[in-house]
């Protein structure tokens, strides 16, 4: 992602965004290659939507500059954009039918009356909505005015679409169908998406690369695998996906110590001694007996998940999380085994010790029992 | 039981419509179709051709106040709603503060203000210019009116204008409309149903004022209410009174129906009389 050339079809350049005194986007730099199914991915108030709104033209940075095609496009209306916007809640014209929400766009262009008739009758049938063209927007399902939106958006062959939490509103199952959908869509349609969702999950189906962004800066960038298995810091290894993240020290190259013992592993390049956060997903652990086990702990909780056993275990005062097919019981003393390449190691950053223990409830069911929760998300929206 | 339970609530509203809106209709159309004596008569009916130039005049001053006081309230209410929440309610406030006191006296405040030695024409003297006459004028007529309907006319619209998800003016926006663009095909449709209130509200008392027109107008501007108010209390002339206000429903219900349609066709009815 280091290139910065003219295939990128849009380029962020040490952007800065404030809202009054809270710094939203912080110094930062993100270029997004053509035909490309990006993915903005943090929680609420860390600056993706903030990103978007800034791509689509909603919103002019307080520095820095953003690029089109190698071309600086601030002080450029959002109307002379060639991007198009799927909102979070649809945001379809009340006042028009399914037909007229799809051709707006084309429209306000004044392009020829057949020629409309024409791409709006592909539209549906890309969407699947051949026969609701006489039918009032608010007469549909959450998941038809989703397909609405992305017709109305995609009618206008933009260079770029722009998503904004567009599968929140929708129940768990559908969502999965339009993870699909969207992703295929992406496809047919040969299009650069952006899209945010603070949504793991979806980030990883659906992704060609993922950003990861919090605090207003990115915290990293690079395909859902590499996200995934070799998260550059803490904060990344616990959004994404569920992760024991425990404070260690690198004796020397492919040998860490902690927990008070030396375990093999595949990582290098840090200095002799260097304090580091070691990373173990849940699913990498294997429960043994305590006497073949590297590491021993006393099983604190056990919950059935279908697929797994999620299993808390306490090693000397740290909650491990480990995901097994095999069941044990509350009580029990075992070990855990641990291959050395399922170690990762993670250079300290100032997420480091805030992260990665299961003592604690997550952030997020802190920031559900405070009443301020989601208060961030709107002053996000207010920016403009 | 539900049903019961609603006529039963029903109930007090009923009769107090049958009483005080049904009954009283019915005597205007009584008295309307009768003479002096109380005999079954056209005669009052026939006499209305007399007053249609009234009934004109009437519908004249009201349509041009109608359509000053929504030139004036819409462009005002848009930008009413544009403004940050908090300083929306204070100035909501001062839209509505005039109507905490009475229309007569309200009335009563501006002839004294036109008043050829009024506050207004002091001023003009004291700066060496010619007093203007106001009172007696149309203009001052149609003044009246909009000053005293303006914020019926600016609270539907601001009403409309301020649900107004702004994520849709984003869409627009987004979807290539310029800012006349984004009013022209989006805020003007979507606030049709709050105009079309605002027309109503100021247009109906407007047609039947008779308050206004004889306090402003200096008694040289008969509208319709002045004619039915001058049967009525001057000349005692009951059945010609009830004929001409017959036909001032009228025209209102007709008007309504009209309006009525447009909103329906807007989609979402917004009529609130």
């Amino acid at each position: 992602m280091d290139g910065i050339n003219s295939s990128n079809v849009v380029e962020l350049r040490n952007v800065t965004v404030k809202f009054e005194n809270d710094v939203i986007l912080d110094n930062l730099s993100l270029a997004i290659r053509d035909k490309e199914f990006v993915t903005l991915l943090g929680p609420s108030g860390c600056g993706k939507t903030t990103t978007l709104r800034l791509i689509a033209g909603f919103l002019e940075p307080n520095e820095g500059e953003i690029l089109f095609d190698g071309v600086d496009v601030n002080g450029v209306p959002a109307h002379k954009r060639p991007v198009n916007t799927i909102f979070q809640r649809y945001a379809l014209f009340p006042h028009l039918n399914v037909y007229d929400n799809i051709a707006f766009g084309l429209k306000v262009a004044k392009v020829p009356k057949s020629v409309i008739a024409q791409r709006v009758s592909e539209m549906l049938e890309l969407v699947n909505l051949k026969g609701f063209e006489k039918r009032a927007v608010n007469t549909l399902s959450g998941g038809q005015q989703q397909r609405v939106a992305i017709a109305r958006a995609a009618i206008n062959n933009p260079k770029v679409l722009l998503l904004d939490e567009p599968l929140a509103a929708l129940d768990a199952k559908l969502r999965k169908d339009m993870q699909n959908e969207l992703k295929s869509m992406q496809r047919r349609l040969g299009i650069t998406f952006v899209f945010v969702t603070h949504d793991q999950e979806e980030a990883l189906s659906m992704s060609d690369t993922i950003v990861v962004m919090d605090n207003g800066k990115i915290q990293q960038i690079g395909s859902p695998t590499d996200i995934y298995n070799e998260p550059q810091n803490a904060f990344v290894a616990d959004f994404i996906g569920e992760s024991n993240i425990i404070d260690g020290v690198m004796l020397k190259d492919r040998l860490v110590r902690f927990h008070n013992r030396t375990l093999e592993c595949v990582d290098f390049g840090f200095e002799p001694n260097e304090p580091v956060d070691v990373v173990i997903r849940p699913e990498d652990v294997d429960i043994v007996h305590p006497e073949k086990g590297l590491i021993c702990g006393t099983v604190t909780s056990v919950t059935f998940k279908g697929v797994h056993y999620e299993i808390i275990i306490d090693v000397d005062g740290f909650k491990w999380m480990v995901q097994t097919t095999d069941e044990s019981k509350v009580d029990d003393f075992v070990g855990l085994s641990i291959d050395p390449d399922a170690i990762h190691i993670m250079k300290k950053s100032e997420y480091s010790g805030t992260m990665g223990d299961y003592s604690y409830f997550s952030d997020e069911m802190e920031e559900i029992s405070n009443p301020d929760y989601g208060n961030e998300e709107t002053e996000d929206e207010e920016v403009d | 039981m539900k049903k019961s339970t609603n006529v039963f609530l029903n109930a007090p509203y009923v009769v107090w419509a049958g009483i005080f809106v049904v009954v009283p209709l019915f005597i205007v159309l009584v008295y309307a179709f009768t003479d002096a004596n109380g005999n079954f008569s056209f005669d009052s009916i026939i006499a209305l051709k007399d007053y249609w130039n009234n009934f004109l005049l009437s519908l004249l001053y009201s349509l041009v106040a109608t359509v000053v006081t929504l030139i004036i309230a819409y462009p005002f209410a848009y930008a009413l709603s544009k403004t940050p929440a908090k300083t929306q309610k204070i100035q909501m406030m001062l839209v509505m503060l005039p109507m905490w006191m009475n229309l007569l006296i309200r009335t009563y405040s501006w002839m004294n203000i036109l008043d050829q030695n009024g506050i207004i024409n002091q001023i003009l003297l004291s700066m060496k210019l010619k007093p203007v006459t106001f009172l007696g004028t149309p203009g001052a007529v149609i003044f009246g009116m909009v000053y005293n309907y303006l914020p019926y006319m600016i609270l539907p619209i601001y009403t409309v204008m301020a649900k107004m998800d702004n994520s849709l003016v984003e869409a627009a926006r987004d979807l290539g409309c310029n800012g006349f663009n984004v009013w022209r095909k989006l805020i003007l449709p979507l606030s049709m149903p709050g105009v079309i209130s605002g027309i109503t509200m100021v247009f109906v008392p407007s047609v039947s004022t008779f308050y206004i027109s004889q306090k402003l107008g200096n008694g040289k501007i008969m509208l319709i209410g002045d004619t039915i108010e001058r049967q009525m209390q001057a000349l005692n002339n009951y059945n010609l009174g009830a004929a001409l206000s017959l036909v001032l429903m009228i025209l209102i219900l007709v008007s309504m129906f009209i309006m009525n349609r447009f909103a329906d066709s807007t989609g979402e009815g917004g009529v609130v009389v």
